[in-house]
């Protein structure tokens, strides 16, 4: 017997017993669900790691090179004009052909010279246009490494399978490992993927122009949205008096927050790209749609935090002698100022993480250039990951998964900085 | 260039009105006897204001109507010829015009006629740039004389003001109605377009869709059908798979979060389960397409199951993560909101925790949590990235999880990615997917408000 002076049958017992099963199996979903879900969150988390940091390192490749006179500088005048238009891709062949004297067949020299970038002979004059006095010298020196080289090095492409499954033939590896035991393969820190921006090959593809597009729009959006929202939300909140039209307006700002991104851009497609004949693929175009779906957020958010400042406060000014415009100003905004700042950076980090809206105003295009205004062709980071799922080179894979750290690592950081404001600010009156 | 030059010359004439007023109101409020009823600053912002207002608005039309007049002019000066021009050979002539005048390639040969035409549009709208920038800086110069002959002790610049930023702010909370409207109408008038050539009947309950059409008439295989059914289908069992994996565990780990864990536990798990809400949606694409998918695919081939490579299940199981978040916070909302008395109340009557949870917390909290799905519903439907990713393209009526299918915002994307003219039925059916999306969601938002409201216990 369990509980010792109560008038407990036999049947109650089983029946108390039952019931704590009940429980117990409640509380186990309870916390299986919990773990389910973390454990997804891990999983996500992981996969977008392990596939991603292979990307901010990239191989390099180093070579003997002879910057033979006559392939530079025919007529030997040593401007940078004519240093310009020297034939680099031979000068790299000459190289790579004196690396590996025993390869003559054709096709085999082709593919030889696809272990380096199709970037490296332009990285060979810009030594050139840096280094004027090489020309007729031979210097080693490091050169961006094809993409295939790349993932063979870093593991990315596994060794162990049958050579037809490969993108590398064994004789292509023998070139490679060739490379790597005489130490002139070493993988470095890739600046260039914080700097550079889309290409057709993997191994020079970077987010500086999907960062310099994100930028630029996010700039509009915070620009027209932070002030937009803040003035309505107070008007709302403060002025508005209690009649038909300002629930109009609270019923549809409520609606506005629910409606899907992509709806958005068709807006943004059908009003500032047909009816104001704004450009297209532009970061003021993906600004303006943004904006239409943050301002919602930003005029719940800073609401919220006006309902917050209490009362007594209003009232004093009031008594000494503030107009209303003035109570708002002057008190009642610096007041509820944190809590107006964390609901604009979330706001703002979900308009960092959209793609839907900015795929319908056309921001998904082959952008090389980096944007540096808001009316030039841009692109953005979520976009930028869409377009590189999308791409069949499979060297885009690991490109597309740094991407996503980037683009989580910015969330993040937004994230905490709205916490961190919260917190640090946060009264109770 | 003019534009950059009017911006700033007006940031500056409010500049030194703003300050020319405050000397001018401290000055003679030093002479004068009467108080001044305004602050020295209010005076300077009605100077200011004054300065730059005007101007601006001035501004606003003008840069909104200069190319169509611009353009008309253009037109009247080419002469009869143009105007009989159809309008897309005319718009083909004035771009080439205008891409003369910047110096740009053209698209046909140049002749002296349309050199002379180049040389006219460049010409006029030079001239049209110079008086924006005369006659904006002579209206701002105005407002500054008028309006600082106005300050003076007695002068209520205040209310002036005040007025203003009253306005400003009442239009401010004007552009989320401005916004609404701007959908419905963009939507509507591109649907309606679309539904002259598509019927209703046909767009709705079509069994058919393949929204290519034919640029050629005798082409083989595009007969474009404009039948959204299969879409429709698509996107329900896709949102139904996500709310067989959301609502369990969302509503589990919210009962679980809000009567039996610690609030160490609490404070801890809660915000790393809004982590999941904070992750853009096309992470949550490219873990479907890429992570899911092919295990999926695996799973299934080693017991013996044909599943497709973009599968419904698994871009529906990925939004069903998504989702959690938010029917676990939305629920633990309305759960919390059950008052101490009902649960203090059901265990004092012997009740286990459990017992209390099921027989008494979830049906009050009920009408939030019918809401709160609701709500997810709709986001499911509206989600796109997961299923542009991980979905396919080819519309199938099925209802078979393991199979490709598609949906409504999927096609909208694929009918609207790349360039193509307005007017084709496939852009414009892009727009009546999205007014049919927009109702669905804005019925399932309304409905989740009203069940809200309607059926809250009231327990003061």
């Amino acid at each position: 017997m369990k509980h010792k002076g109560w008038q407990q049958s036999e049947s109650a017992a089983k029946r108390l017993k039952k019931r704590y099963r009940r429980e117990r199996r409640l509380k186990a979903a309870g916390i299986l669900a919990i773990g389910l879900a973390l454990g997804v969150l891990m999983l996500l988390l992981g996969s977008v790691i392990a596939r991603g940091y292979p990307a901010f390192m990239k191989t390099e490749i180093s070579l003997e090179v002879t910057f033979v006179q006559k392939l530079i500088d025919p007529r030997s005048t040593g401007e940078m004009a004519h240093l310009a238009k020297g034939k680099y891709g031979k000068v790299l062949r000459r190289a790579l052909f004196e690396y590996y004297p025993e390869v003559t067949e054709r096709a085999e020299r082709r593919k030889l010279t696809r272990l380096v970038s199709k970037a490296a002979r332009f990285e060979l004059r810009e030594m050139i246009l840096d280094h004027p006095e090489w020309v007729d010298t031979t210097q080693r020196v490091w050169l961006t490494a094809a993409s295939d080289v790349d993932m063979l090095t870093k593991g990315s492409m596994p060794r162990d399978v049958p050579e037809t499954e490969r993108r590398l033939n064994d004789r292509q590896v023998g070139w490679i490992d060739r490379l790597d035991a005489a130490g002139s393969l070493r993988t470095i820190f890739n600046f260039d993927f914080f700097t550079g921006s889309d290409s057709r090959e993997p191994e020079l593809a970077g987010i500086g122009g999907a960062l310099a597009g994100s930028f630029w729009t996010l700039l509009i959006t915070l620009v027209l949205a932070f002030p937009l929202g803040v003035a309505a939300a107070v008007y709302l909140q403060e002025f508005a008096p209690k009649n038909r039209f300002t629930d109009f307006v609270e019923v549809n700002i409520n609606n506005l927050a629910a409606v899907p991104s992509i709806v958005f851009g068709l807006l943004g497609l059908a009003i500032f790209i047909q009816v104001f004949e704004l450009p297209r693929s532009t970061a003021i175009v993906g600004g303006l749609t943004l904006m239409l779906m943050t301002l919602p957020t930003i005029i719940i958010a800073t609401r919220a935090a006006l309902a917050a400042v209490p009362p007594s406060i209003r009232e004093a000014a009031h008594g000494i002698g503030a107009s209303p415009v003035q109570v708002a100003s002057h008190h009642v905004l610096p007041l509820a100022l944190p809590g107006i700042m964390t609901g604009t950076i979330i706001g703002m980090a979900r308009a960092l993480g959209e793609t839907a809206p900015l795929l319908m105003i056309g921001m998904v295009a082959f952008i090389v250039d980096i944007p540096s205004a808001p009316f030039d062709s841009a692109t953005a980071l979520p976009v930028q990951i869409f377009l590189w799922a999308d791409s069949p080179e499979r060297g885009f894979d690991e490109k597309m998964s740094a991407a996503i750290i980037v683009l989580l690592a910015f969330l993040m950081i937004m994230n905490a900085l709205a916490v961190f404001l919260r917190r640090r600010f946060e009264t109770s009156w | 260039m003019q534009l950059v030059i009017l911006l700033i010359a007006l940031g500056a004439i409010a500049t030194i009105g703003f300050f020319l007023a405050r000397r001018k109101l401290l000055g003679a409020a030093g002479r004068e006897t009467i108080r001044p009823h305004s602050m020295s600053g209010y005076h300077g912002w009605y100077v200011a204001i004054w300065c730059a207002l005007p101007s601006l608005i001035v501004l606003l039309f003008w840069l909104l109507f200069e190319e169509r007049v611009l353009e008309a002019l253009l037109i009247s000066y080419l002469g009869p010829e143009a105007a009989s021009l159809s309008s897309e050979m005319l718009g083909l002539l004035l771009n080439d015009i205008r891409n003369l005048a910047a110096g740009d390639a053209v698209s046909r040969e140049v002749e002296p006629g349309l050199i002379a035409a180049a040389e006219r549009y460049g010409g006029m709208r030079d001239t049209a740039r110079a008086a924006m920038l005369g006659g904006g800086l002579a209206l701002a110069v105005a407002g500054l004389a008028w309006s600082w002959r106005r300050v003076a002790p007695a002068f209520r610049a205040r209310h002036r003001v005040e007025k203003v930023v009253r306005i400003a702010l009442i239009l401010a909370s004007c552009v989320a109605v401005v916004t609404t409207v701007g959908i419905i109408l963009s939507v509507l008038f591109e649907s309606i377009r679309f539904f002259s050539i598509v019927s209703v009947g046909e767009f709705l309950f079509g069994l058919e869709w393949s929204p290519q059409t034919a640029i050629r008439s005798d082409q083989v295989g595009s007969s474009g059908a404009f039948g959204a059914l299969p879409l429709f289908t698509g996107t329900l069992l896709i949102t139904l798979i996500a709310m067989v994996v959301a609502l369990p565990v969302g509503l589990f780990s919210a009962i679980y979060m809000a009567e039996f864990a610690s609030p160490r536990v609490r404070n801890t798990v809660k915000p790393i389960l809004e982590i999941l809400a904070g992750v853009p949606t096309v992470v949550y694409g490219f873990f479907a397409a890429l992570t899911v998918a092919p295990t999926l695919r695996g799973i299934g081939a080693s017991i013996g199951l044909d599943v497709a490579s973009e599968s419904a299940l698994a871009a529906g199981a990925v939004m069903g993560i998504m989702i959690i978040p938010f029917i676990s916070s939305l629920s633990d909302d309305a759960i919390i909101a059950v008052p101490r008395s009902l649960r203090e109340g059901s265990l004092a009557m012997g009740a286990t925790r459990a017992e209390t949870v099921v027989k008494v917390i979830l049906p009050a909290a009920l009408p939030g949590i019918v809401a709160a799905c609701l709500l997810a519903i709709s986001r499911a439907i509206g989600e796109t990235m997961i299923v542009v990713m991980a979905a396919g393209l080819a519309a199938k009526l099925t209802a078979n999880p393991l199979e490709a299918v598609t949906t409504v915002t999927a096609q909208m994307v694929t009918l609207l990615v790349g360039d193509q003219e307005f007017d084709s039925a496939k852009t414009l059916a892009a727009f009546a997917l999205g007014l049919a999306l927009f109702l669905a969601t804005l019925a399932l938002n309304v409905l989740a408000l009203y069940i809200a409201r309607k059926y809250r216990e009231q327990y003061e």
